[in-house]
C-alpha cells in the first residue's frame, strides 16, 4: 500500500512571486459579482418603534415604493411581529427584501415585556438558520436567509431624551442585530433642540453601554464617508410619500400652511444620509457582520447551552457528532425511565382501585344479606299476625254461629223464658 | 408574508465609487445595485483561493504548463538527479503556495504536486494517497466549520480544480488514466488535457480527441464541466461548446522566443515556432480562458456546493450509522 507524505514546502506565509504577463485573473471579482446577480440577494430590516412614529412611511420613503398594508390600530393587547417580503427589482439586480414591523410596541399599559417578543423573533430566524446549517442534506446556497440584517430603531421626536422603554430595548437587541436609531418625525423639531436632542441620545447610549452598529472604516474607498456619517448618528429623518412641485421638478415633500420639508434636502433631514449608509455603501456589510458576528454568537451560545464542546479529554474528532449522541442516548435512557415510573405507578392505582372495588362489593354483599334478614323476620311477624287474626276471625266465627244457635232456641222458648224471667222479676 | 414583485422605474447604472458625491437630480433611483460595487470590494479586499492539483506521468510538462498559466514560477521542475532520486518511491504530494497579484486583486495559488504518479512498474492503487489528500482536505474544512469557536474565514485549502495529463499516444486512454479519472470525477473537479500536444498532427489530434470522449462517455466518467450541473439553457449552451473541446490538447513553455518581431511564449525547433497563446497551433488559450477568466468561480462553487457536501453527508452518514445501530439493540432488548 502506498503512503502518502504531505510536504508544505510554504506554510501558510506564502512566497509572493511577480507576474510577467497578464494572466487574467482579475476578473475573478467580476465572475463573483455575477454569480450573486444571478443568486439574487436578500435584505431583511426590522422596524421598531411605537404605533404611529412613521415606521411604513420610512418604508416607503427609502426604497421609493408604496408597501402593503394600513396603518396599524392603538388596540393591540400585545406587541407582535408582522413580516412581508417583497421582490424588488433595479437595472440587473434583484433584491429579496423583508421588511419586519413591530406592531402594538409602545401601546400595552404594562411594557415590562415588550421587548420580548422582538428578541424572540430574531433568535428565531437564527435558530432556523442554525437548523439549515446543521441538516445533513442541506442546501445553503439557495436558502432563504431570513436572519435580520438591520434594525432601525425609531426615536420619538420629544427632544428630550430617550425614554426607558427604549433604553432597555435596544440594550436587549444590540447584542443580536445592529441597531441603527434614527429620530422619527424630525420635522416636529428644530435644529437647535435637534442638536442638543442628539448628543443627549448618544451619551445616554454610550453611558448605558448600547453599541449601536457603526459603519466601517477600515476600508479607504469608504472610511471617511463612513466615519463623517458616524458623527451625525442618530439620523434625523422625514418620511413621506406624497410628491409636490417645488420649482420646477417632482419632489417627495411634507407641506405645511409655513413652508415645505423637502425629504431629500440635506438641509432639511438626515433622510439622505440614511439612505446612502443603509443601502448604497454598507448593505453588504450589514449582512456580513449579522453573519460573522451575530449569528456566530448566537450560534456558540446555543452550541455549548446544548453542552457541545469543541474538544473532548482525548479530543476525538467529530466530538460534536459524538457529544450529540451521548445526548440521544442519555435522553433515551432518561425516557426510559420514564417510562419504566409511569408503568409501575399505574399498576400501582390499577391494584389500588381494584382493592377499593373489592370493599365496596363486600358492602354490598353484606347489606343485601341484612335486608334480606330483615325482609324475613318482617315477613314472620306479618305471618304471626295473620295468623292471629285468623284465629280471632275464628273464634269470632263459632262465637257466631254459637250466638244465632242460641238466639233461634231462644225464640222458641221465647215465651216461657220472658215469663219466667218476669215472674222472676216479679218475685 | 406577502409576496409581490415591484419593479421600480428607473434602470440606471450603479454610481462609480471614486465619484461619491451626493445622489444627484434623480429622485427616484434607490441604490440597491450599489451592493454589487460593495461586494467587489469587499472581495477585492479578502482575496481569493485557488488550488490546482496536477496529476500526470513525470516528463508530461505539468509543471511547465502551470508555470505558462500563471505566467511566473509557481511549479519547480523535477527531473534533476538520477532516476533513482526523481521517482519517489511512493506517490508524494506536493503543495506549494504563492501569492500572486494582478490589477489590485490578490491571490493565494496552491499548486499540488503528485511526483511519483504512474512512474512505477507496478502502479496499483496509486490513486489512493490522491483520494486521500483530497479527502483530507475536505475533512479539515468539515472540522473547522463544525467548531464552536470557528474562524470567520475559513481557510479553504480543498481542492478545486485537478488537471489530468494524458500522454499524446496518440490512440486511447490508458486503464490507468480510465481508472484514475473513474474513481476522482466523484470527488474533485477533473480537467484532462492532451499533455505535449505538439507531437500529433491536427488530425491525429481530433482523432485522440474524439476516442478520449468515447471512452469518458463509455466509462461514465463526467469531468468538468459536469452535465449534470448545468443550471439553465445559457449555461448548457456554453458548457457544451466546451465539453466539445475537452480533453484540450496543450504546449507549455516559459521562456519566450522571437516570433516575427514579437516575443512570445514559445518553443522552437529546427521546423518551426510554436506559439503557445496561438489557437491555431495549440488549446492553450482556452484551458487558460475556462481555469481562470471564465469559470473559476463556477469551479469553486461546484467544490463547495457539491463535492464537498456529498462528502459532509457521507460523513456524517458514517457517524450516523454507527450509533443507530447501538440504539437498535438498545430497544429491542427494551421491548423484551
Amino acid at each position: 500500500m502506498s503512503t502518502a507524505e504531505v510536504a508544505r514546502q510554504a506554510p501558510d506565509g506564502a512566497r509572493s512571486v511577480p507576474l510577467s504577463g497578464h494572466v487574467g485573473f482579475d476578473s475573478m471579482p467580476d465572475q463573483l459579482v455575477n454569480k450573486s446577480v444571478g443568486q439574487g440577494f436578500c435584505f431583511n430590516i426590522l422596524c421598531v418603534g411605537e404605533t404611529g412614529v412613521g415606521k411604513s412611511t420610512l418604508m416607503d420613503t427609502l426604497f421609493n415604493t408604496k408597501f402593503e398594508g394600513d396603518p396599524t390600530k392603538h388596540s393591540q393587547p400585545s406587541v407582535q411581529l408582522r413580516s412581508s417580503t417583497y421582490e424588488l427589482q433595479e437595472s440587473n439586480v434583484r433584491l429579496k427584501l423583508t421588511v419586519v414591523n413591530t406592531v402594538g410596541f409602545g401601546d400595552q399599559i404594562n411594557k415590562e415585556e415588550s421587548y420580548k417578543p422582538i428578541v424572540d423573533f430574531i433568535d428565531e430566524q437564527f435558530e432556523a438558520y442554525l437548523q439549515e446549517e446543521l441538516k445533513i442534506k442541506r442546501t445553503l446556497h439557495s436558502y432563504h436567509d431570513t436572519r435580520i440584517h438591520a434594525c432601525l430603531y425609531f426615536i420619538a421626536p420629544t427632544g428630550h431624551s430617550l425614554k426607558s422603554l427604549d433604553l432597555v430595548t435596544m440594550k436587549k437587541l444590540d447584542s443580536k442585530v445592529n441597531i441603527i436609531p434614527v429620530i422619527a418625525k424630525s420635522d416636529a423639531i428644530t435644529k437647535i433642540e435637534l442638536a442638543k436632542f442628539k448628543i443627549k441620545i448618544c451619551s445616554e447610549l454610550v453611558s448605558n453601554g448600547v453599541q449601536i452598529y457603526q459603519f466601517p472604516t477600515d476600508d479607504e474607498t469608504v472610511a471617511e464617508i463612513n466615519s463623517a456619517m458616524n458623527g451625525h448618528l442618530p439620523f434625523a429623518v422625514v418620511g413621506s410619500t406624497e410628491e409636490l412641485k417645488i420649482g420646477n421638478k417632482m419632489m417627495k415633500a411634507r407641506q405645511y400652511p409655513w413652508g415645505t420639508v423637502q425629504v431629500e434636502n440635506e438641509n432639511h433631514c438626515d433622510f439622505v444620509k440614511l439612505r446612502e449608509m443603509l443601502i448604497r455603501v454598507n448593505m453588504e456589510d450589514l449582512r456580513e457582520q449579522t453573519h460573522a458576528r451575530h449569528y456566530e454568537l448566537y450560534r456558540r451560545c446555543k452550541l455549548e447551552e446544548m453542552g457541545f464542546k469543541d474538544t473532548d479529554p482525548d479530543s476525538k474528532p467529530f466530538s460534536l457528532q459524538e457529544t450529540y449522541e451521548a445526548k440521544r442516548n442519555e435522553f433515551m435512557g432518561e425516557l426510559q425511565r420514564k417510562e419504566e415510573e409511569m408503568r409501575q405507578m399505574f399498576v400501582l392505582r390499577v391494584k389500588e382501585k381494584e382493592a377499593e372495588l373489592k370493599e365496596a362489593e363486600k358492602e354490598l354483599h353484606e347489606k343485601f344479606d341484612r335486608l334480606k334478614k330483615l325482609h324475613q323476620e318482617e315477613k314472620k311477624k306479618v305471618e304471626d299476625r295473620k295468623k292471629l287474626l285468623d284465629d280471632d276471625l275464628n273464634q269470632f266465627k263459632q262465637k257466631k254461629m254459637a250466638m244465632e244457635l242460641l238466639q233461634s232456641q231462644g225464640q222458641q222458648a221465647g215465651g216461657s223464658t220472658t215469663l219466667k224471667k218476669d215472674k222472676e222479676r216479679k218475685n | 408574508m406577502s409576496d409581490s414583485v415591484v419593479d421600480l422605474r428607473p434602470v440606471k447604472p450603479a454610481p462609480s465609487p471614486a465619484s461619491m458625491e451626493k445622489p444627484s437630480v434623480d429622485f427616484s433611483y434607490v441604490g440597491i445595485d450599489a451592493i454589487l460595487e460593495q461586494m467587489r470590494r469587499k472581495a477585492m479586499k479578502q482575496g481569493f483561493e485557488l488550488n490546482i492539483m496536477v496529476v500526470g506521468q513525470s516528463g508530461l510538462g505539468k509543471s511547465t504548463l502551470m508555470n505558462t498559466l500563471f505566467k511566473s514560477k509557481v511549479s519547480r521542475r523535477t527531473g534533476l538527479g538520477s532516476a533513482d532520486e526523481r521517482i519517489p518511491k511512493t506517490v508524494e504530494i506536493k503543495s506549494i503556495s504563492h501569492e500572486i497579484e494582478e490589477k489590485g486583486v490578490r491571490m493565494k495559488l496552491t499548486v499540488i504536486d503528485t511526483p511519483g504518479f504512474g512512474d512505477h512498474i507496478n502502479n496499483e492503487n496509486c490513486w489512493q494517497p490522491i483520494m486521500r489528500f483530497i479527502n483530507e482536505q475536505y475533512e479539515q474544512y468539515l472540522q473547522e466549520e463544525i467548531n464552536i469557536n470557528r474562524k470567520t474565514r475559513i481557510p479553504d485549502s480543498r481542492v478545486h480544480c485537478c488537471i489530468y495529463f494524458i500522454p499524446p499516444t496518440g490512440h486511447s486512454l490508458r486503464p490507468l488514466d480510465v481508472e484514475f479519472m473513474r474513481r476522482l470525477s466523484k470527488v474533485v473537479n477533473i480537467v484532462p488535457v492532451i499533455a505535449k500536444a505538439d507531437t500529433l498532427t491536427l488530425e491525429e489530434r481530433d482523432f485522440f480527441k474524439n476516442k478520449i470522449r468515447e471512452e469518458l462517455q463509455a466509462n461514465d466518467i463526467d469531468v468538468y464541466p459536469q452535465k449534470e450541473f448545468d443550471e439553465d439553457a445559457e449555461d448548457r449552451a456554453i458548457n457544451e461548446r466546451i465539453r466539445g473541446m475537452v480533453p484540450f490538447a496543450v504546449v507549455g513553455s516559459d521562456q519566450e522566443c522571437q516570433v516575427n518581431g514579437r516575443r512570445l511564449l514559445g518553443r522552437k525547433t529546427k521546423w518551426g515556432t510554436i506559439e503557445v497563446e496561438n489557437i491555431a497551433h495549440c488549446e492553450f488559450a482556452y484551458l487558460r480562458d475556462l481555469l481562470i477568466r471564465s469559470h473559476m468561480q463556477n469551479i469553486k462553487d461546484i467544490t463547495s456546493s457539491i463535492h464537498y457536501e456529498g462528502y459532509r453527508v457521507r460523513r456524517l452518514n458514517e457517524c450516523n450509522a454507527q450509533t443507530n445501530g447501538f440504539d437498535e439493540q438498545d430497544v429491542t432488548s427494551h421491548e423484551l
